[in-house]
């Protein structure tokens, strides 16, 4: 998975390419521990992303309690798969998907 | 049944997963399939790796089939750690907000989601994990 990053003072992006599942997911996870610090604002981009599987909805989840009590977290670009994850579990209802 | 054994560990999900999707291409398999028998690859794996040797590095092997004339493709998970069914997991509540339910569970939910079918079976001190998906 590739990670790339980009801020605009407190607003930070993250766009994603690869897959969000076991294996990279701690990758995502170490990187939003050390960026979120002055972070308000977070976007997550997926156009790039090909699919999540539960072990990258953890991610999202800890993510979003992070951002819940500053400017808070979205996710935009989810294609098919990625949609109907956030659907069957029920994060649809609570993330904010653009 | 095209079949792949390797370490029961994390690191080998990539290998297992390339195996499959090399089988899947050669099916003409459509992309969003393709992306969901991955997702269950990671889930089912995943747990094997973490759960089925508790007392030090054991195999599994992967298999695959495919059922041309209903174009099912079943993909089966192998290995002899302890007896454990995934499915006798209870299903997490989604009714409960998302903030007040334990995230575990929740892989195995996926798959049961996004499969056509998922079978579990203990035989000859394997257990023995299918899914189907129409393909």
């Amino acid at each position: 998975m590739k990670i790339t990053k980009t801020q605009h003072g407190s607003a930070l992006e993250i766009a994603l390419e690869g897959r969000l599942d076991t294996m990279t997911a701690p990758e995502l996870e170490g990187e939003l521990n050390k960026s979120l610090g002055d972070v308000q604002e977070l976007t997550l981009d997926f156009s790039g992303l090909e699919y999540i599987s539960s072990a990258g909805l953890r991610v999202l989840l800890s993510a979003h309690k992070a951002m819940m009590s500053k400017g808070g977290m979205k996710i935009v670009h989810v294609n098919d798969v990625v949609q109907e994850v956030f659907e069957v579990t029920g994060f649809s209802d609570i993330l904010t998907i653009e | 049944m095209k079949e792949l054994t390797v370490d029961a560990v994390l690191e080998n999900i990539p290998s297992v997963t390339a195996f499959i999707d090399g089988q899947l291409e050669a099916l003409d398999c459509s992309m969003k399939a393709q992306m969901q028998i991955d997702v269950a690859i990671d889930e089912l794996f995943s747990n094997i790796a973490r759960y089925a040797y508790p007392d030090g590095p054991g195999k599994a092997t992967v298999g695959i089939e495919f059922d041309e004339e209903n174009r099912m493709c079943s993909v089966v998970f192998s290995d002899e750690g302890i007896p454990f069914d995934p499915l006798a997991q209870q299903a997490p509540d989604t009714s409960l907000p998302l903030m007040d339910r334990p995230v575990g569970g929740l892989g195995i939910f996926l798959v049961k989601k996004t499969m056509d079918a998922v079978e579990y079976r203990h035989e000859n001190g394997r257990n023995i994990l299918t899914i189907r998906k129409r393909i």
